[in-house]
C-alpha cells in the first residue's frame, strides 16, 4: 500500500510492521512523531504492543534492555541528546547482547543549540557495538527497520541496530512509501524467540560480573558477531528484494562508480543530492560516482578496498567532525586503505553541521577539487566547506 | 517443636560473595521468603551486583537482571511490559537496589516507574552510604556520620545533612503500598514482603541494612544494631497503605547513644550532638505515632 | 580455570549455584556449638545472612564450608552455646 509520509511515520510504519511489543518512549524534538504515532498505533489497537511513556531516553533505552532479555522485540526512537543521555544503556545492549531496534532521527549537538541535521550525535555512538544504517529515503528508513530486526535477531549476531535519518531533511519531508503487505513482513519476519532469555522459575542471573582472566573472550565474541553481521545484511537484503523488491547496496552503496575517476564517500540524504550531481557531471563527460556509507557499523572494509581499485581520488563528505583528529568516516576510510597497492588521493570535507544544506553547488565544488588532488596527492587537511570568514574556493 | 516463625524455604544458597555479618544478604533473604519462587528481580550497580559472585555463580534460585546504576525504575517498567506481553501475571518484579541507587541517581528512574504506577515492587536495602565503593556519602547516610567522603579530622567535616526522607518522597507520588522493615525482625518483614505482593501497582519497601564495615562496627552485631535501630526509634517499622499509617512494631523506646556507641562511624560525636541527634528522633517518631493516631 | 570463548554464551549468564563459592576459607573466627546447652530457639538459623545453617531437629548444623564466620549466631543466640574460636587456636 502507497502512501505519502515523513521519514519519522516510516520508522513508525516500519516498527509496526515489524510487530514491536514493548516500545518505551520519550520525546525529543525532531523524533517526537514517530512515538507519537506508536502510541497511535497502540491506542487503536493497530498495533499489538506495550507503549511504555518513560521519563528520559535513559530510561527509555533501559526498559528496552530489560524488556528484552525477557524476550521481547523492542523498538525506540530518539534524536542527538537524547541518544548521547542513552550512551551507556546502549553498551548496555550490545553487551548483553540484544537485538534492539531503534531509529536515530540525527541532529547536531549543542551547544551552539541546533535541533537541525548533522551525524555528531550518530558517529559519537559508532564505538557502542551496534549496528548503524544510514537512510537516503523515508522509503529506506521503513525498509531498514524490518530488514533490521531479521539481521539482529539472527542467532550468531544478537546485536542492536541503529536506524539513521536526517533530521527534518528526512524525518519531516513527505516522500511516496510502500508500506509493505503485512503477511508478506510476517513470513519474512517471524516472532522473536531468542535462545536465551531469562524465564521466570528459572533461577540464573542475567549479565554477571566477569573477572580480568574471562572478559575478553566476550567481548571476542561481539567482534566474531559483528564480523558475520556483514554477510548477514548483505543475505537479508537479498532477500529482502526477492519479497518486496527492494534494495539499498548493501554496506556500501555505490552509483556511477565502476569507471568513476573519482568517488565522493557520503552518507544519509546528501547521498540523494549527490546522485544528481553524478549525473550531471556525467553528461558533461567528468567520470565521477558516488560511494553512499549505508552502514557504519560494521564499517565496510572491503567494499572501500574494492572501491580503491577502481579510483584514483576518493572525496569524502563528514557531516561531523571528530576535534583534535578530523571526519570519523575519512579517518576510517583512510586507515582501511593504508596498505592497498595503489592508494587513492583523498581529501576530507566538512560539510552540512547543524543543518546548513549541502546544496548540489557544493558536492559539484568537491568534485572538482578532488579531481585536482589525483593531479597534487592527498591533501592531509580536512577542509571546512564554506566557513563564513573563510576564503570561498571558486569553482 | 521448634519455634521456626518465617518460611523455611530457602530461596538463597550459601557462597554469596558479601562480606560476612552482611544486612544486605538478610533482606535478600526475608524479602524471597515472603515472595516466593514466581519472582523475578532487576539489581543494579550497588553491593548485590556483586554479591551472586563472579559468572558463572548464582546466589539465588529465581532469575535476576543486572542494570545499569540509575536505571532500577525503568528496568522494571520495561521487565513487566515484556512479561504484559507475554500474558505472564502471576509474578513479581521486583527493582532490588542500595541507598545510593535509590535516593541518589536511581531516584528519577524510581519516580517515574512509580508515576507510570507500573506493577512492581522496589526494595531499598539501606546500607546508608556507597559502600560497594568503599564508604561514601549518599543522600541516605544519616547527620553525624563518618564516611570516607564526609571525614572527622581536625575540621570535622562528617555527614552535616539529614537523611533524605525516601519514605516521604514515595508517599508523594502516591503509591499503594510502602513499608520499613529490619533484619532484626524478620517475621515482620516476611508479613510485609507478602502483603507488598499481593497489591496492584507500585509498592515501595525501605530496608535498613547493617553493614559492618561500613559501620565500623563487629560483624556479629548486624542484628543487634538493627534491632537498636527499631528500639531507639531512629528507624520505627510502620507502612503506609492507601495513605493510612500504621506502626507495625513498637521499639522499646530507648535512648539513642545506645545504638550510636556501637558503631564507630559515630564515635566522634559529642553528648551534645548526640542530644541533638535525640531531639531530631524524638520529634520525628511523635509525629508518627501522631499520624498513626489520626488516621488510625 | 577460563574458557574458550566457543564455550561461553553470549553475554554473562549464571547459572551455577554459588555454592561454587568456598566462603568458608574467608573465616577468621569459627563457631563452636555446645549442641547439650541449645534449646532450639532456632536464632542462629534465623539470622545466618549466609542460609549456612540448617536445622537438624531444630538444632543447628552449620555448614562450615560456607560459614565466613560473622558470629551473628553467636551473638543472637539466647542460650548462649555458641562460642567463637580462632581458626588457628583450634
Amino acid at each position: 500500500m502507497r502512501k505519502v509520509m515523513t521519514g519519522n511515520y516510516a520508522s513508525a510504519y516500519g516498527a509496526k510492521a515489524a510487530r514491536a511489543e514493548v516500545i518505551p518512549a520519550y520525546p525529543i524534538t525532531p523524533q517526537t512523531s514517530i512515538v507519537e504515532k506508536l502510541a497511535e498505533f497502540v491506542s487503536t489497537g493497530e498495533l499489538r504492543a506495550k507503549f511504555v511513556p518513560v521519563e528520559s531516553e535513559h530510561s527509555a533505552m533501559a526498559a528496552c534492555v530489560s524488556a528484552s532479555i525477557l524476550g521481547a522485540r523492542t523498538y525506540t526512537a530518539t534524536s542527538s541528546h537524547g541518544l548521547a543521555l542513552m550512551h551507556e544503556v546502549l553498551m548496555w545492549a550490545s553487551g548483553a547482547r540484544l537485538p534492539v531496534v531503534m531509529t536515530n532521527v540525527s541532529r547536531a549537538m549543542a551547544p551552539p543549540w541546533s535541533v537541525w541535521a548533522d551525524h555528531m550525535d550518530s558517529v559519537a555512538e559508532r564505538d557502542t557495538g551496534w549496528m548503524q544504517f544510514f537512510c537516503e529515503s523515508n522509503q529506506e528508513v521503513l525498509d531498514t527497520i524490518i530488514m533490521a530486526y531479521k539481521v539482529c535477531e539472527s542467532r550468531g549476531i544478537m546485536l542492536p541496530a541503529m536506524i539513521i535519518e536526517d533530521a527534518f531533511i528526512l524525518s519531516h519531508t513527505s516522500e511516496p512509501v510502500d508500506v509493505p503487505d503485512q503477511d508478506a513482513v510476517d513470513s519474512f519476519l517471524p516472532s522473536y524467540d531468542p535462545e536465551m532469555k531469562l524465564e521466570v522459575g528459572k533461577p540464573m542471573g542475567f549479565g554477571s560480573l566477569v573477572r580480568p582472566d574471562q572478559y575478553m573472550e566476550f567481548r571476542y565474541k561481539s567482534m566474531l558477531a559483528m564480523r558475520e553481521a556483514r554477510d548477514r545484511i548483505l543475505s537479508v537484503e537479498t532477500e529482502f528484494k526477492q519479497v518486496f523488491g527492494r534494495s539499498y547496496g548493501g554496506l556500501l552503496d555505490e552509483y556511477m562508480c565502476d569507471d568513476a575517476e573519482v568517488a565522493l564517500v557520503a552518507a544519509g540524504s546528501v547521498a540523494g543530492t549527490a546522485r544528481t550531481v553524478v549525473d550531471r557531471l556525467r553528461a558533461k563527460g567528468m567520470r565521477v560516482g558516488l560511494a553512499r556509507i549505508r552502514a557504519f557499523r560494521p564499517f565496510p572494509f572491503q567494499e572501500f578496498r574494492s572501491l580503491a581499485s577502481k579510483v584514483s581520488g576518493i572525496a569524502v563528505l563528514d557531516r561531523s567532525y571528530t576535534h583534535g583528529a578530523a571526519g570519523a568516516f575519512f579517518t576510517e576510510i583512510q586507515g582501511a586503505l593504508y596498505d592497498v597497492p595503489k592508494r587513492p588521493a583523498m581529501k576530507n570535507y566538512i560539510a552540512g553541521l547543524g543543518g546548513r544544506d549541502i546544496t548540489p553547488d557544493v558536492i559539484e565544488r568537491i568534485f572538482e577539487d578532488i579531481l585536482v588532488r589525483c593531479e597534487r596527492g592527498s591533501d592531509p587537511e580536512p577542509e571546512w566547506i564554506d566557513v563564513v570568514g573563510l576564503p570561498r574556493r571558486q569553482s | 517443636m521448634s519455634p521456626v516463625t518465617i518460611p523455611e524455604v530457602e530461596h538463597a544458597y550459601p557462597g554469596s560473595t558479601g562480606c560476612p555479618g552482611c544486612g544486605a544478604n538478610l533482606v535478600m533473604r526475608y524479602l524471597l521468603k515472603g515472595l516466593g519462587e514466581r519472582t523475578i528481580l532487576t539489581i543494579p550497580a550497588c553491593c548485590w551486583a556483586v554479591m551472586p559472585g563472579y559468572w558463572p555463580s548464582h546466589c539465588l534460585k529465581v532469575p535476576m537482571v543486572y542494570c545499569a546504576f540509575e536505571a532500577t525504575g525503568a528496568s522494571l517498567s520495561g521487565m513487566r511490559a515484556a512479561l504484559d506481553m507475554k500474558g505472564v501475571e502471576d509474578v513479581t518484579v521486583v527493582g532490588f537496589a542500595g541507598d545510593g541507587g535509590t535516593v541518589d541517581i536511581g531516584l528519577q528512574a524510581l519516580s517515574g516507574a512509580a508515576e507510570r504506577e507500573t506493577d512492581a515492587l522496589y526494595v531499598m536495602y539501606d546500607n546508608e552510604a556507597y559502600m560497594n565503593t568503599g564508604i561514601q556519602r549518599s543522600g541516605a547516610t544519616p547527620w553525624g556520620a563518618w564516611t570516607a567522603t564526609t571525614p572527622v579530622g581536625p575540621s570535622r567535616d562528617y555527614k552535616r545533612e539529614p537523611k533524605k526522607d525516601i519514605m516521604s518522597i514515595m508517599e508523594a507520588h502516591g503509591i499503594p503500598y510502602a513499608a520499613t522493615v529490619s533484619v532484626a525482625h524478620p517475621e515482620d518483614f516476611v508479613k510485609k514482603a507478602k502483603k507488598a505482593k499481593d497489591v496492584r501497582g507500585f509498592k515501595f519497601i525501605h530496608a535498613l541494612s547493617p553493614c559492618p564495615p561500613g559501620w565500623k562496627m563487629n560483624p556479629m552485631k548486624t542484628v543487634e544494631v538493627a534491632r537498636l535501630a527499631v528500639d531507639t526509634n531512629v528507624f520505627p517499622l510502620y507502612e503506609i497503605e492507601n495513605g493510612r499509617v500504621r506502626i507495625t512494631k513498637k521499639g522499646k523506646g530507648l535512648p539513642i547513644k545506645d545504638y550510636l556507641s556501637i558503631q564507630r562511624r559515630f564515635g566522634h560525636l559529642t553528648e551534645e550532638e548526640v542530644k541533638r541527634m535525640q531531639e531530631s528522633v524524638d520529634s520525628s517518631f511523635k509525629a508518627l505515632e501522631q499520624r498513626e493516631a489520626r488516621e488510625g | 580455570m577460563s574458557r574458550s570463548y566457543e564455550d561461553i554464551p553470549l553475554t554473562p549468564i549464571s547459572d551455577t549455584p554459588s555454592t561454587m563459592n568456598m566462603t568458608g576459607l574467608w573465616r577468621v573466627f569459627r563457631p563452636v556449638v555446645d549442641l547439650d546447652k541449645c534449646k532450639k530457639c532456632t536464632l542462629c538459623w534465623k539470622f545466618c545472612p549466609d542460609a549456612a545453617i540448617v536445622l537438624v531437629d531444630g538444632k543447628p548444623k552449620i555448614d562450615l564450608r560456607y560459614c565466613k564466620g560473622c558470629g551473628i549466631c553467636a551473638n543472637e543466640c539466647l542460650a548462649e552455646c555458641i562460642i567463637m574460636v580462632k581458626e588457628e587456636a583450634e
